[in-house]
Formats: C-alpha cells, sequence, structure tokens
C-alpha cells in the first residue's frame, strides 16, 4: 500500500471533477469530501471501481464531486440503492455518504437494517446536527434545548445517539471523525473501506450557516482521540464501544469505537458464489426449463 | 345427459366439461386437494382452470375452490358447477342450491348433513361416513376426508383409478410408502364405495383423453419463469399478497435459476434496490400490491429521471388502503398512470391471461433495458394466485433478450476531451448506457435533474434550455416505444352489435361472454388492451369509430380504464359494466348486463336476496356468534325505514328453531334491526 506522501497533486486530481462544490464557505463537508478522495487514492482504487451513491442533502451533493460512479439518489433511500448496486456487482467500492437527516432521520430503517445485513459498504455521514440544505431546521441529532427554526424554544426531543444505534444495530465497524481534523478522518475512510462488512463512520462536519451551536470551536474544545488517551482499547469490546459511544457531554471521543469480523452478506449468499451478478449468464438452460414446468405436472 | 350440459351452459362447443367447486374452512385443505385432482386429470391430458374464492365469504375463513376440467382449454372458470365436494356444513348451506341440475354433492356425512330442500331438481348427494369405512386402518388424520371423498369423485366423474395412485405415490414419495399406501387404501374406499351403493349418481362423461400432460402454473408464477428465462438476475420484494407467490417461488429456485432474492425492511427499499441494480446493469425486477406500490413511487419517478432500468409488478388487490387483501381487483390503473411527481416516460402493461403472464415479464425487461425507463405490469389477484393448465409448447425457454445500448466501452466519439456524456441528446432519447464498472465512463445519475454529463442544474441558477431539452429527450423515448408495440386489434366480426372493451386479466372471461352471447342471438366482438401507456390513441380510434355500441368491462367501481381511453381517444364508450364487490367477473354476469344495457335497463343497485343473506351471514358471525343461520326472506315496504327492506327469519343451525328477525334496507344495505323478540310468540 503506498502511503500518504506518495499522493501527489497530479493524482489527486484523478478525483477531482471540473464542477465545484456548492457548499458555504466553511461548511464541514469540504473536510469530508478532500479526506474521502485521498483515503480513496490511498487504496489506489480507480475511479471506474468506485461507486459514491448519496440521498438528498447538501452533504448528499458530494457524488458529484468525486470523479467515480455515483448515484444522487433520493432523500433517505442512499443505502438500500447502494445496497442494490454492490449485490449487482459486488467488485465495486461502494462507498455511501449523507446527512444526519437523510440517514437518521427519513432513512433511519434502511440505516438499521443495513448494518444488520454486514454487507460490505462504508457509510459516512456528515452530521452536522441540523437540516442545511432545507435551510435550518432540527435534525434527529439535534441537541436537546437547541433552538432551530424549527424548534424556536429550544429542541425538546431527545436525539438520536448514531454510535450506539449503530452498535445495537450489528455494524461490524463503528467509528466517530470530525471534518477539522481531515487526516484523522481519511485515515479511518480508509480502515473502513479496508474493513469487510458495513463500516460506519459519524463525522462531525458543521453548518456554519444554520447551526451556531456546534460549531468548529464547540467540537474542538469536547474531542479527545481514543487513540491517544485510551490506546489499550479492545475495539472488539461490545461494552467498552457501548460506553464509549455513550460519552457525549464535555468531552466526546472520536476514533475507532468498535470493530469486528463476520461473514459478509456476500459472502453467505449462494447466487454470488459463481462471481459478480453482471458477469453472470442471462436465462435458463432448456433442461432446467422443462425441470421447471415437469415439477407442476 | 351431455346435450343437456351444454344447453345448460350455453357453450357452442363440443368440448366435454365439468366443474367442481371444493367448500371448505381454511385449514380444510382445499388447495391440496384441488392440485391432486388437477395433476389426476391433467395426466390424462384434460385443461384445468381454478378459481380459489378464501376468506370470508358466508362465515369466518370459508373457503370455496372451483375447478373447470375440459378438454379444450378454457380462458376462465365459468359460472356454474356440476359436483360440490362439501368438507363442512357451511358449504351446504351456501353451495348446495347452486349445484346444476343433474349434479351430486359428496361429503363427510360423520360431520355433514344435506336437507334435500336445498337441491335443485336431479340433484343427488353421496354421503360417506368416513370414521365407519375407515374404521379398520386405525388412527387417520380428520385431512384425509378429502382423499375419500376425492376417490369417490373420480368414479362419479368417469376418471380411473390408477392416474390418482401414481399421482399420491409422487406427491407423497419423500413421505415414504406407508403415507402413500395408506392415502391410496383411503381413496380407493371412496371410489369403490361410491362405485357400489352411488352408482346411480355417475356423471357419465365420455371423455377423449389425449394423455399429454401440461405445466399448471398460477400468474405469479409464470411471471416468475419468464423473467428468469428473460435473464432476471436481480428480484427484490417486501411479502404482500397477492403477489407473494412470486417471490416464494424464486427463492425456491434462486439458485438453479442464478437469480439473487432479497427479502427488504420495506417496499420503499425494495424499489430502491431494484433501481440500484437496475443501474449496476443486471437485470432487475420487484413486485408488490396496491399499498407497496404507492410506497415505490417516489423512487418510480427516480428510475424515469436516472434512465435506469427497472420492472415493477402491482399484483392488484381490493383497495383502498389495506383494501381486501385476498380479494381481487383492477383498482390500481389510476394509481399506475399517476405514480409518481413531475413527467417521466414510464411504460405500463397488463398481461391478458396466464400464458401471458410469461410473455409480458420479458417484453417488460426489454422494454425497461432498451428504453432505460421503469416498465409497471398490471396484474391482479385472480390471473396472481389463481392456477390453470398451460397449452404445451406456449412457452419456450429460448426468449428473445435485448439489453438495448448497454456498453462496456466508451464509444469513438466520445472519446477525447469532454469524455463520456451519459445523456448525450440523441433523437431517438436513448444515450448509451455503461455497465458500471467499466472503464472511462465514470458518471454520477442523480434524481436532481441534469445536463448531458449528468451534472446537475438544479443548483444555483436552473439552466432553462437545458432543463427543456433533457424533459423532452426523456419523453421521446415513449415514441420509440409506442413504435415497436403491437396496436390493439378487434377480436370477432367486423360489424358486431356491440364491442366489449377490456384490459388485462378480463380477456378470457370477456371471451366467454361473447360466445354465450352469441347463443343468445347476440353478436358482440371484443377489443382488449395489453398496452396501457404509451396508448395507441390513433390505432384505437380508428377501429372505436367503426363500432356500433361499446361497453368498457372492467373490475373498479369508476371505470378508470373508460376514463383513460376518453383521455387517450376522445372516445366515449355507450357504457360501461363495473364490478366491485371482491369477486372476479363470471361470464353469466357480463352477458345478462350487455343484454340488459341492450334492452335500455337502467342498473340495479338494489341489494339482492342472495347479498341480503350474506349479509345477515356477517351479521350471525360478529353479533350472534356464528349459532344461527337465515331461512326464510321476504321484502317489505311498509316499515318506517325510508326504503323497502328485507326481513329474514334467522333460524338455530342445529335444530331449526325461529329465534329472530333481522331487517336489511334494499337501498342502502343498512342493517336496520335484529329483533329477538318475537322468540315468546
Ligand atoms: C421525500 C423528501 N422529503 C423532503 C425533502 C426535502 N429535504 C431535502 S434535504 C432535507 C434534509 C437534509 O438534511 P441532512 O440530510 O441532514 O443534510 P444536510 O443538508 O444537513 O447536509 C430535506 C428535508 C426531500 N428532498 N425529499
Ligand atoms: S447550509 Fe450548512 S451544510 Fe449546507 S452547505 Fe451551507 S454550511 Fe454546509
Ligand atoms: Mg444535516
Amino acid at each position: 500500500m503506498s502511503t500518504a506522501n506518495t499522493i501527489t497533486e497530479k493524482t489527486f486530481k484523478t478525483r477531482v471533477v471540473e464542477v465545484s462544490p456548492d457548499w458555504c464557505p466553511g461548511c464541514g463537508d469540504f473536510g469530508v469530501l478532500s479526506s474521502l478522495k485521498k483515503a480513496t487514492l490511498e487504496k489506489e482504487i480507480k475511479s471506474h471501481e468506485m461507486l459514491v451513491v448519496s440521498g438528498i442533502g447538501c452533504s448528499s451533493n458530494l457524488p458529484g464531486y468525486v470523479n467515480a460512479y455515483g448515484i444522487h439518489s433520493l432523500h433517505g433511500r442512499s443505502l438500500p440503492t447502494a445496497t442494490g448496486a454492490k449485490l449487482a456487482n459486488h467488485n465495486l467500492k461502494v462507498v455511501v455518504t449523507g446527512g444526519d437527516g437523510d440517514g437518521f432521520g427519513i432513512g433511519v430503517g434502511h440505516f438499521i437494517h443495513a448494518m444488520r445485513r454486514n454487507l460490505d459498504l462504508t457509510y459516512v455521514v456528515m452530521d452536522n446536527e441540523i437540516y442545511g440544505l432545507t435551510t435550518g431546521q432540527a435534525s434527529p441529532t439535534t441537541m436537546k434545548d437547541h433552538k432551530t427554526k424549527t424548534t424556536p424554544r429550544g429542541n425538546v426531543e431527545q436525539p438520536i445517539n448514531p454510535l450506539m444505534l449503530a452498535l445495537v444495530s450489528g455494524a461490524t465497524f463503528v467509528a466517530r471523525a470530525f471534518s477539522g481534523q481531515p487526516a484523522h478522518l481519511s485515515s479511518l475512510i480508509e480502515q473502513g473501506i479496508a474493513h469487510k462488512g458495513f463500516a460506519f463512520i459519524d463525522v462531525f462536519s458543521p453548518c456554519v450557516t444554520y447551526n451556531k451551536l456546534n460549531t468548529y470551536a464547540w467540537f474542538k474544545e469536547r474531542i479527545y482521540k481514543l487513540e491517544d488517551e485510551a490506546p489499550d482499547r479492545d475495539p472488539a469490546d461490545f461494552s467498552d464501544a457501548m460506553s464509549t459511544a455513550m460519552e457525549f457531554d464535555d468531552r466526546i471521543p472520536i476514533g475507532l469505537v468498535y470493530k469486528v469480523e463476520k461473514p459478509t452478506y456476500e459472502d453467505t449468499e449462494p447466487v454470488l458464489l459463481n462471481g459478480p451478478l453482471i458477469k453472470q449468464p442471462l436465462g435458463i438452460k432448456k433442461e432446467l426449463f422443462d425441470q421447471l414446468l415437469l415439477e407442476t405436472m | 345427459m351431455e346435450n343437456k350440459q351444454k344447453k345448460l351452459n350455453n357453450l357452442p362447443n363440443n368440448s366435454h366439461e365439468i366443474t367442481i367447486g371444493f367448500g371448505g374452512a381454511a385449514g380444510d385443505g382445499l388447495d391440496k386437494s384441488g392440485n391432486l385432482l388437477a395433476r389426476v386429470i391433467n395426466r390424462h391430458g384434460l385443461h384445468a382452470i381454478s378459481y380459489n374464492s378464501y376468506q370470508s365469504l358466508i362465515r369466518g375463513g370459508h373457503t370455496f375452490l372451483k375447478l373447470r376440467i375440459s378438454e379444450r382449454k378454457e380462458m376462465c372458470y365459468g359460472d356454474h358447477f356440476k359436483v360440490l365436494l362439501a368438507m363442512n356444513q357451511d358449504s351446504i348451506e351456501r353451495h348446495a342450491p347452486a349445484v346444476e341440475p343433474g349434479g351430486v354433492i359428496i361429503f363427510n356425512s360423520d360431520k355433514v348433513t344435506c336437507d334435500s330442500s336445498l337441491l335443485q331438481e336431479n340433484v343427488q348427494i353421496v354421503p360417506l361416513s368416513f370414521r365407519k369405512l375407515t374404521s379398520d386402518m386405525g388412527k387417520l388424520i380428520p385431512i384425509m376426508q378429502n382423499t375419500m371423498i376425492l376417490g369417490s369423485l373420480l368414479y362419479l366423474v368417469n376418471i380411473d383409478f390408477k392416474t390418482l395412485e401414481q399421482v399420491l405415490g409422487d406427491i407423497f414419495a419423500q413421505k415414504g410408502q406407508e403415507i402413500i399406501d395408506q392415502n391410496t387404501s383411503v381413496a380407493r374406499i371412496g371410489y369403490q364405495t361410491t362405485q357400489e351403493h352411488f352408482a346411480s349418481a355417475k356423471i357419465n362423461i365420455d371423455w377423449n383423453f389425449t394423455h399429454i400432460s401440461k405445466p399448471f402454473y398460477s400468474g405469479n408464477s409464470a411471471m416468475a419463469l419468464g423473467a428468469v428465462a428473460a435473464g432476471l438476475k436481480f428480484y427484490a420484494a417486501y411479502p404482500m399478497s397477492p403477489a407473494t407467490n412470486i417471490l416464494h417461488w424464486l427463492v425456491t429456485n434462486s439458485e438453479r435459476c442464478g437469480v439473487l432474492v432479497k427479502q427488504a425492511e420495506d417496499e420503499i427499499a425494495v424499489i430502491n434496490l431494484a433501481i440500484g441494480a437496475g443501474y449496476a446493469g443486471v437485470r432487475s425486477m420487484c413486485a408488490t400490491s396496491g399499498g407497496g406500490f404507492a410506497l415505490m413511487t417516489e423512487a418510480i419517478g427516480e428510475a424515469g429521471m436516472f434512465e435506469t432500468p427497472v420492472v415493477i409488478i402491482n399484483v392488484q388487490r381490493g383497495g383502498p388502503s389495506t383494501g381486501l387483501p385476498t380479494k381481487t381487483e383492477q383498482g390500481d390503473l389510476n394509481q399506475a398512470i399517476g405514480a409518481s411527481q413531475g413527467d417521466f416516460p414510464k411504460v405500463i402493461l397488463a398481461p391478458k391471461s396466464t400464458t401471458d403472464c410469461y410473455h409480458i415479464v420479458g417484453e417488460a425487461l426489454n422494454i425497461a433495458e432498451q428504453y432505460q425507463l421503469p416498465v409497471i405490469i398490471l396484474s391482479d389477484l385472480l390471473m396472481g394466485e389463481n392456477f390453470e393448465t398451460i397449452e404445451p409448447g406456449s412457452w419456450s425457454h429460448e426468449v428473445n433478450i435485448n439489453r438495448g445500448d448497454l456498453i462496456e466501452q466508451i464509444p469513438q466519439s466520445m472519446k477525447g476531451k469532454d469524455g463520456f456524456k451519459r445523456y448525450t441528446f440523441t433523437s431517438s432519447g436513448i444515450s448509451p448506457r455503461p455497465l458500471i464498472g467499466s472503464e472511462g465512463m465514470a458518471y454520477v445519475t442523480a434524481s436532481d435533474d441534469h445536463d448531458e454529463d449528468g451534472v446537475i442544474i438544479s443548483d444555483e441558477f436552473t439552466n432553462t434550455a437545458i432543463r427543456r431539452k433533457i424533459n423532452e429527450k426523456r419523453m421521446r423515448k415513449l415514441e420509440g416505444v409506442l413504435n415497436e408495440l403491437e396496436p390493439p386489434q378487434l377480436e370477432g366480426s367486423e360489424d358486431s352489435e356491440v364491442t366489449l372493451i377490456g384490459w388485462g386479466s378480463t380477456w378470457g372471461v370477456i371471451h366467454e361472454a361473447i360466445e354465450q352471447l352469441e347463443v343468445e342471438g347476440i353478436n358482440a366482438n371484443q377489443l382488449h388492451f395489453r398496452y396501457l401507456l404509451p396508448f395507441h390513441s390513433k390505432e384505437s380510434l380508428q377501429i372505436l369509430n367503426k363500432c356500433k355500441k361499446t361497453i368498457v368491462v372492467e373490475l373498479n367501481a369508476t371505470g378508470q380504464f373508460a376514463r383513460h381511453l376518453k383521455a387517450e381517444t376522445g372516445f366515449s364508450s355507450t357504457d360501461v359494466i363495473l364490478k366491485y364487490d371482491g369477486e372476479p367477473f363470471e361470464p353469466r354476469m357480463i352477458t345478462q348486463r350487455v343484454i340488459a344495457i341492450l334492452k335500455g335497463e337502467p342498473l340495479d343497485l338494489n341489494v339482492t336476496q342472495s347479498e341480503a343473506r350474506e349479509m345477515a351471514y356477517h351479521y350471525i358471525r360478529v353479533h350472534l356468534k356464528d349459532k344461527l343461520r337465515p331461512s326464510n326472506i321476504i321484502q317489505t315496504s311498509q316499515n318506517g325505514y325510508g326504503e323497502p327492506v328485507w326481513v329474514l327469519d334467522l333460524i338455530e343451525r342445529n335444530n331449526g328453531e325461529l329465534k329472530g328477525k333481522l331487517t336489511i334496507g334494499v337501498e342502502t344495505g343498512s342493517t336496520h334491526k335484529w329483533d329477538p323478540s318475537n322468540l315468546e310468540q
């Protein structure tokens, strides 16, 4: 595997498309985009071998800025769409991206079931604790008491803890990162892609326009890296992962929270033993056809 | 005997046929018995077509299965039956009066009796005591009474016992010789006892056996088979009646047919999975019923926007909402036409028969891939769930597969600086579509509107020129589709008195209604639609303008197709025949209403006497613990309810004692009153 310093400006350009992001200057999503590009270049994934799938939201515009196959799907539907594409061609490296509203609001059902399935997907959520694209309504991760456009007296609902939800839903790789620390983020994305199974990375990605509470400064004050403070943690320890995920107050851990090896969905699906579906022959042979008819006679 | 039957059925053909009714409760194993009988007669070379009317016809869990057995292939299950196999008392009450003259009723006399006052002339009964007749066989499971009754039936309809023996051997092969022997013995008891004691009840049909067995398929299994033959690789579904059998068939045969089958968390996931797979480059399909289809609609528009092929089957059931999960309807045409926001090209097909279900799926997969759009197939419960024999040779494993402009290498014209343009504007509207993973063609497809490259134009400043041209490009594809589809054709004579218009599964029943009308001296022809969108407006109008009277026949409450026809052609039909009570059309219903329309008789929507009885059964089940049954029924108009009413005597099931009167409105159908006070008198 190549190391970070082999990525020259020239190779980086192979992930760049002519379209430049229309995010607000300073938006956290820029950091996620460049980290994703860097990570996939580190892994030497060619453009045509990679598929980036998103839903709808500011964050979900991301596939349009990566030189790879991409699907900018419906609001909340990135995971089933990516699942269908991955099952059709499991040679593809599939990265799914989106926002907290997309993944934990309208798409939360798919989120849970995708993790249960343990398909080999990498899911990167740009969690800004707000609905950005629709101009600042509360999201499922908006903090208690936070005043947003739709919670003018402060949010009364308990926010979702995406990491805990992922853990209890069977994700085999769970991590948290901060878009303000792109090198760390990119290394986690790399690990997520390398992980065989469903890798979930929740990324704090500040919305500078609509979330004046969870700002870069707010996160910087609180986050600490697990690898610095708890270098001897066993990432396969589920109870430890749960208590790590639970910590969300004055101090918030980032880094790899949980990782176990389990059979992936593709590995256990007998039809895929014959190779990717897209390469398999179409139709059925006469003998089988006749047999299928005969069985009813 | 045979002449009499032909006259009764009014069938202008020389094919011998008989229809058997199986009545019982859910769990009585009627479908298994029906399947067994169908296999037996199939091996003799006869045809079979079934209709299973299940759940709560009159009481909780009542099931009535009809199997029409014939020498020629019939296109519907008909409107009469001659033999009733009654597995419980309920079935006698409900169905015995409908057994045709000359017919016979077989039942297990341990638990069922049959009051001769219920029977039409010349109907005989064959009561067999399962307990007594099998007393020396040790303990038998109760459901084996069916096997005894089947044995009896075979004697009565002149089909030899040997074939039943073979079929039992095949069906129970895995359960071992003991079970086979047991079943064979019980069946033989039924056959021989009937031969010895009830020979006079025999219906002597002189069958012409060809001994050619035929596939016995439902529309759902036909679609599944048709799809794998046509190269289906990916199927997703969430269980929903009456589409679930497609899922079951494909799961069962997934490995040997090389189709990946995925049950998903809901129908929204299902359609998005199917679109994801279709985008990547495999033939992809999903199926559901109306409610699930409603959940899919946002993504159907997305497939239109992505220009991704996907096939969606809607096996319609009674709506609206959860509606009638186990009953048939053609009520989702409006929903299919209106599915998803905005304008985008979609194709809607409706198979006309079970045999056609096989072909239409292959057609749908081809259209979806050639034109890169969503194709919706409208089937329904009647066609989807019910089995029939398929004429040998109707289906071949060799299916024409046309994948359209699916490329693995960048087209010469797009090499160079600007690179691959996924949505390149063409005169056909079709742009080359890469197999995902192919080098040099990486692009992003978007549900936002986009330019030729796929770059979205919705953000910042929407480019109206590009928006107009890509909209036109997408819609242009429908012109190509329409050119490729065969226009509708008039079946029957050109100058008929009346034309019956239908779509989807009603083709067969309308066909038979036309045969019946012929016997009544009315010459009718048929115009049937398989392709609902895009619509052959010009060709249809040419035909319709030459028709004398036109009647649209469809199984919904509002005449959805009649309105669609008008929207597409400007043509208004003379009248409509609609049905929306959960049960399918039978030919006689259509025939009678056509005659009435031609006579100028208005539609009567009052509650009929037999409907009043059905309503009474419902009342008895819900409020009177199923202990009573309706007997005498009269209509009165002086009553103070503001409408004429039916007054039904409800009597004790066991001893016939009068327990009270139930009053049901003739116009509104309201259950006005249950009056048990008459009891004392
Ligand atoms: C079915 C549907 N409902 C609502 C919307 C409107 N909508 C677009 S993006 C969005 C929320 C986006 O929030 P998030 O996913 O957190 O993304 P962000 O913009 O914050 O990155 C909503 C509600 C939509 N596009 N589709
Ligand atoms: S609104 Fe917020 S999330 Fe959207 S681009 Fe601007 S900063 Fe980013
Ligand atoms: Mg957000």
